[in-house]
Parts: structure tokens; C-alpha cells; sequence
């Protein structure tokens, strides 16, 4: 009997225990066990993965919610959270645009976003909004033609359980932290990209021809694995606000770099913030780490941060192999009542290892803002070198933008620069272009792009385009 | 073309402005002079919309709109220019980027579309080869890093591009070596047609012996107390202020 079969057989005994009725498409709040196992076996998952998702459950019981941030919310009941359902009946939803938000049309628009594209944003239940299925066919044959596997990881847990099973948790693993260990016993979504040795990826991989397919998951699970000498650039997320009925996000990344692959992986994030006081917000807790494992490997992480009520996020870099290359390019935008800790860590491991941090935050109206970067230099990791800069701009004088980078170095070979400053954008620089003719928001804007060029830079173009939009958008009325 | 009119002004409620008033017709260029304190720096402000000026009585009209009714941008917009004197720095922003955003937001406020991209660096090129600036001005961030001469041949290049109907120069000439002034002095010099007005703040003649101007005023404790053509600036050179000080209090 082949050891599947058993396997399948052992969890069939498993969940035959279990009282959550398998037929319904929602389990109730709560977490323990069972929940655990109805969320795998709708999901057709074999036994391992299972045991996996167990595993990481009992780690996370012994573990505490993490409190050295610089965030402030309201305890999160985790019992109050319904772990699984299935997407939203189309009756449930708005039936128009009429039933959506104005205000949520109205950042559409000024973003400039096709109208048949706002509604599916918007979640309205409308039959093909996309055209997307010939779009994505075409996509799909491209990939397929190269070798780039690119699916939903549950899809990659039933096709290709051996790379799976192989990568799966060996960048973060389940025990790392605590969103990390709730997502890695939940997880419900993600992505899955494989590139082959060898290999360039002949496109920009996008979740957004996912996203609209269905919807994101709460907690999102995405493993990217570059094999030696391949390439990929991967775009997450999106620049239209996204509404989302769970408040509680927590998503875990993981890239692997062999050998001489490179993975750029870019992000746009803009949740939903919350109301003017803040209610309503995403929490966003995420765990982004990359592991350069292959000598002379590379990984970029830039990222666009402007929703969200809280975000709590550190994409990092684990350089193993010698020569490998870590880079961290962010900006992070907070208006209103949002409050954002995010930075990087890199690990630096093997010889020669080197990395760039560029971090940009902006904060505005009533927001709080912390950079919190470690650059860690191991005893191995000769002749290693780290360069970070860090820049903070302040609008107005209620918002709050700190600083808290971390370096321990453990070789005398290496070499560490640390930059940072902190501007606000004054009354006379405003005073200045408007008597240019400039208006105070075009300056707003203007000065703010001005700030984030370097990071922007980083970006694929479009998406480039796309993120000033945002920004301008996102900072509407933050003086004045 | 601008009438101030028994302007009374506070700044953190002392009063600076006594009831000053001033004409100036289209061509014309006056300079306003006087001693340290008298309110000269706060007139130009004043008119160019600055925080923090409280106009108690008085009135301010340009081409016949009520100038104190307008936001600081549709003043700039309607062609009341000021040249700074201490201008700011903006990390990150190119000069060409705030010339071109400047220019175009105030082509749009005329109703016309924005400057197509080749003329607009024709334009750009022709001035700063006027004003003696390397183009590699154009890459830089605006004032970042710019000497004092720098900044000054920078709000002029501005003056240049953006073409006011009243340009207001204020105090252009500090912190100026020589040869940047004649450089200064030389595009302000260009600045002057029939249908413009000048309006400098200067507390020093030398300026004068560049640019020559049609009205001299002397500004003393928030009042204008005399008034008359080139001559009183070279009076005041050699007397100082004091005698027209006295003179006013008679």
C-alpha cells in the first residue's frame, strides 16, 4: 500500500472524531484541533501537511501575542475568529455600485482605475467582471512553456508535494513567531511559484490575476522558490484600497534562492485604514523572510505601505551563500489614526554577503511610525558589508515617526553605515511653491515624491506610476 | 497695477505696518528702502500671503482684486512673483521638476494646457544661459546644497520662466559677492517691460547702481516718510537714515 494511501486512510480515522460538520462552508469562531483539521480536509490536504498545520498549532498555544512593537490596539480574540469560509455567496454582497462606500468610488477614480475593475474591488457581486479568463489562459501558457510553476498553494500542497513539502517552512519556521505559527495551523490561501534552474520567468508574476479570482485569504501563505541561475519579479498586492470583513491579517512569505537566482519581489499594500478615529482597519501582521541560500543569490524586497490600521512587518534576508545580495527598499505612508512598525532585518552569514536598506517613512495627521531594521554580522560572514538609510518626513506636528535600527556585528572584517534623518515638511516649503502658484496639496505631493524617488525607483514601472498616485491619494488633506 | 492702501499690520500682536500706502503702475520700479526693523521684509510678505501677518485695517489690491481675499497660490497665479531671501531648501525635488510643476500651474489657472516638453527646456536652456548656471542646475534639488549667490541667480532664473506682472524682490542683494550681483542685477534688468512692475527691498544703494529705480521710498517704523526718484537713494547713502528719521518726526 503506497504510504498516501495510508495516509489518507489514518486521516480519515483522524477526522471521522471530529463534531464541525464538513458539509457547511463556514466554521464557527474558534480554534482548536478539529478547526484545524476541517480547514485540511476541505482543502484535500494529505496527512503531513496535517500534521504540520498541528504541529505549528502547539507551538502557537505556548506562545504570546508579541509586545516589544511600537503599536497600541485593543487585546485580539482569537476565539472570536471564524477560521475558514468559504468565499462570500454572491447574494450577500453588494449587488451595485450603488451599495458601495462613495468615498471608496471616489479614491477609484482618482487612482484611475477601469470602472469595470472597481466594481470587483468594491467585492460587488457581478457575473465576469474580468474579461481575465482569456487574459489569464494566455498567461498560464507562457508560464507553462517555460516551466515557471505559478498556482494557488493549495494547489502546489495536491500537484507538487515533494517541493512543497521540501521548502514549505524552511524559511520560516512554524514556530518562528506568533502570527507566523497561527498562520503556518491555518493558513487558507497563497501562492505557489516555482522557477526551474536556469530559468528567467518571461513575465512579472502578479497576485492581482489571482485576487480577483477569489478571495484573499485572511491568513495567506506564499512560498516562492527560484532554483539555480533562474529569475523571477513578483508584484503583491495592489494599489486600489481593499476591503476585507477580517480584521485580523496575518500572512507569512518565504523565498528560497539557490545559486545565482535572483527574486525581486515588490509590494503594494493599501488595506483599508479604518474610518478618521481608526475603527475598522486591517490589523496586518505579516512574516516576509528570504533565504539567499545559494552563493552569489540575490533577493530585492521593496514595498509601498500606505493601508492598513496597523502593520507589522519586517521583510528579510538571510544571507547564507557567499556573495549573496539583500536589499530592502521601503516606503511607508501613515495618515490618519494608522500606526505602522516595519523594517528589515539582514542576516548576514556567509563571506562577502552584502546589503542595502533604503527605508522612507511618512507620517501624517494623527499617525505613528517606527523603523526597526537589525543588521546582523556573523562570525563567518568576513569581509561583509551593510548600508542603511533612513529617512523620516513628518507632516504636520501630530504625527510621530521613530527610529530603532539594531546592529550586532560579530566580525572585525565587516563594514556597517547607518544614515538617518528626520524632516518635516515646513510651512516654508510650502509657502515657497505655493508662491510659485503651486497649490498646497500639489507641493504636498510633490515634496513627498521628491522623498521617496530612490524607493520608487526600485519599483517595475507601472507599479511605480501607480504607487505616486497612491501616495497622493493617501496623504489627501494631511495639511490644512 | 498695485494699490496698498493705509495698511495696518501685527505680527504676534505688535503692530509692524503703521498705515502704509503705495502705488505702483505697470513698467515702474520702485525700491523700498530704510533702516533694520522698519517692516520692510513684512510689506512683500504681507502681499505674498504669509502666515502669520494680521492685517488689521487697510487694503491691498492688485489689477483691481482684492489681493487679502486670495490664497497664496492664486496670488502667485494672478502674477504677484516674490523673490526670497533666504530661499528654502527641498530635498528630493529638482529644479526642473518645481519650474515645470510652477510654470504649469499657472498656464492652467490662465486656462491654457500645459508646456509641451521641448519648448519648455528651450525656454529653461535660453534662461540659464542668462543667468550663467550650468544645466546640471536643473538636476539638482531645489536650493539643496546651492550657495547664497546660487539661490539668489535660482529665484531670479524663476522670474525669468514664470514671467510675473509684479515681481518682489526682497532683500536679492544680501549675501552677494560682485559679480553674482551684476549676474543678478542683469536678469532683473531683463525682467523690465512696459506692462511689468518691480517692487525691491533693499537696505543698501549698491544694489541701486545696477538696477536704477523709478521710485525710492523710505520705510521707517511702518511708514513710508519719504518718497522720491533715484537721487534719494544716493542721499540716503551718504546721510544715512537719520536725517529723514528726525525729518519725519518734525
Amino acid at each position: 500500500m503506497a504510504t498516501e494511501e495510508m495516509e489518507q486512510l489514518v486521516r480519515r480515522e483522524y477526522t471521522q472524531g471530529f463534531v464541525t460538520d464538513i458539509e457547511s462552508d463556514t466554521v464557527p469562531p474558534g480554534l482548536d484541533e478539529s478547526v484545524i483539521a476541517f480547514i485540511s480536509q476541505k482543502k484535500g490536504e494529505p496527512q503531513w501537511m496535517l500534521d504540520w498545520r498541528l504541529e505549528a498549532y502547539h507551538q502557537w498555544l505556548k506562545m504570546t501575542s508579541p509586545s516589544w512593537a511600537h503599536l497600541s490596539y485593543p487585546p485580539i480574540d482569537y476565539q472570536a475568529i471564524s477560521y475558514y469560509s468559504a468565499p462570500k455567496k454572491p447574494e450577500d454582497r453588494p449587488q451595485s455600485l450603488d451599495e458601495v462606500d462613495p468615498k471608496l468610488l471616489e479614491t477609484y477614480e482618482k487612482l484611475g482605475i477601469p470602472l469595470h475593475e472597481r466594481a470587483a474591488l468594491a467585492g460587488v457581486a457581478v457575473d465576469a467582471v474580468f474579461d481575465s479568463v482569456s487574459v489569464t489562459t494566455t498567461f498560464k501558457d507562457k508560464l507553462a512553456e517555460a516551466g515557471v510553476i505559478f498556482c494557488s498553494i493549495s494547489e502546489a500542497i495536491r500537484d507538487y508535494p515533494e517541493l512543497v513539502r521540501q521548502y514549505l517552512g524552511s524559511v520560516v519556521p512554524q514556530g518562528d513567531n506568533y502570527f507566523a505559527a497561527l498562520n503556518s495551523a491555518v493558513f487558507t490561501d497563497g501562492s505557489f511559484v516555482y522557477v526551474p534552474e536556469g530559468v528567467t520567468c518571461p513575465m512579472e508574476l502578479s497576485t492581482y490575476f489571482r485576487i480577483n479570482a477569489a478571495n484573499t485569504g485572511q491568513f495567506e501563505r506564499t512560498l516562492i522558490v527560484c532554483d539555480k541561475r533562474s529569475q523571477v519579479s513578483y508584484l503583491e498586492g495592489c494599489t486600489a484600497p481593499q476591503r476585507d470583513e477580517n480584521q485580523l491579517h496575518a500572512a507569512v512569505v518565504e523565498l528560497v534562492a539557490l545559486e545565482d537566482a535572483y527574486i525581486k519581489y515588490s509590494t503594494v499594500q493599501n488595506w483599508y485604514p479604518g474610518d478618521e478615529d481608526g475603527k475598522g482597519g486591517i490589523y496586518n501582521f505579516v512574516t516576509k523572510r528570504a533565504d539567499c541560500r545559494g552563493d552569489r543569490s540575490k533577493v530585492s524586497w521593496t514595498q509601498v505601505e500606505t493601508g492598513s490600521a496597523i502593520t507589522w512587518k519586517y521583510p528579510s534576508c538571510m544571507l547564507r551563500g557567499k556573495d549573496s545580495v539583500g536589499e530592502f527598499y521601503s516606503v511607508a505612508v501613515t495618515n490618519g489614526r494608522q500606526q505602522a512598525d516595519t523594517g528589515t532585518k539582514m542576516i548576514h552569514i556567509g563571506a562577502n554577503t552584502k546589503s542595502t536598506i533604503v527605508s522612507k517613512g511618512i507620517a501624517a495627521g494623527r499617525s505613528d511610525q517606527a523603523y526597526r531594521g537589525l543588521v546582523k554580522i556573523g562570525p563567518r560572514a568576513r569581509g561583509a558589508r551593510n548600508f542603511t538609510q533612513c529617512d523620516s518626513l513628518l507632516i504636520g506636528d501630530r504625527c510621530g515617526a521613530h527610529t530603532f535600527p539594531y546592529q550586532e556585528i560579530g566580525n572585525s572584517t565587516a563594514t556597517v553605515e547607518h544614515e538617518a534623518t528626520t524632516s518635516k515638511i515646513g510651512e516654508d516649503q510650502l509657502f515657497y511653491c505655493r508662491q510659485r502658484g503651486i497649490s498646497e496639496e500639489d507641493a504636498v505631493n510633490m515634496i513627498v515624491n521628491g522623498f521617496c524617488k530612490d524607493v520608487f525607483q526600485e519599483l517595475p514601472m507601472e507599479f511605480a506610476v501607480e504607487a505616486e498616485a497612491l501616495l497622493n491619494v493617501t496623504l489627501e488633506g494631511a495639511v490644512g | 497695477m498695485l494699490e496698498v492702501k493705509d495698511l495696518h499690520v501685527c505680527v504676534e500682536g505688535s503692530e509692524i505696518l503703521k498705515g502704509l500706502s503705495l502705488t505702483i503702475l505697470p513698467g515702474e520700479v520702485h525700491a523700498i528702502m530704510g533702516p533694520n526693523g522698519a517692516g520692510k521684509s513684512t510689506l512683500s510678505a504681507v502681499i505674498a500671503g504669509k502666515d502669520g501677518y494680521e492685517v488689521t485695517s487697510g487694503t491691498i489690491t492688485f489689477e483691481g482684486r482684492d489681493v487679502l481675499d486670495m490664497e497664496i497660490e492664486e496670488r502667485a497665479q494672478a502674477g504677484l512673483l516674490m523673490g526670497f531671501q533666504y530661499p528654502v531648501e527641498i530635498p528630493g525635488v529638482k529644479n526642473i521638476y518645481l519650474l515645470k510643476a510652477a510654470l504649469n500651474a499657472q498656464r492652467a489657472a490662465r486656462g491654457e494646457g500645459e508646456m509641451p516638453a521641448p519648448e519648455f527646456m528651450k525656454l529653461v536652456k535660453e534662461k540659464l544661459a542668462y543667468m550663467k548656471m550650468d544645466p546640471s542646475f536643473l538636476q539638482r534639488a531645489v536650493n539643496e546644497g546651492f550657495s547664497g549667490g546660487e539661490k539668489k541667480r535660482n529665484e531670479i532664473l524663476q522670474m525669468l520662466i514664470l514671467e510675473p506682472k509684479l515681481a518682489m524682490l526682497d532683500e536679492i542683494d544680501s549675501g552677494l559677492d560682485i559679480d553674482a550681483m551684476k549676474i543678478v542685477a542683469e536678469g532683473v534688468n531683463s525682467l523690465r517691460q512696459a506692462d511689468r512692475a518691480i517692487l525691491m527691498v533693499t537696505h543698501y544703494q549698491r544694489l541701486l547702481d545696477y538696477i536704477t529705480p523709478d521710485k525710492v521710498h523710505v520705510l521707517v517704523d511702518g511708514r513710508i516718510v519719504k518718497s522720491g526718484d533715484k537721487n534719494l537713494a544716493l542721499e540716503l547713502e551718504s546721510r544715512g537714515y537719520e536725517w529723514v528719521v528726525e525729518e519725519s518726526a518734525a
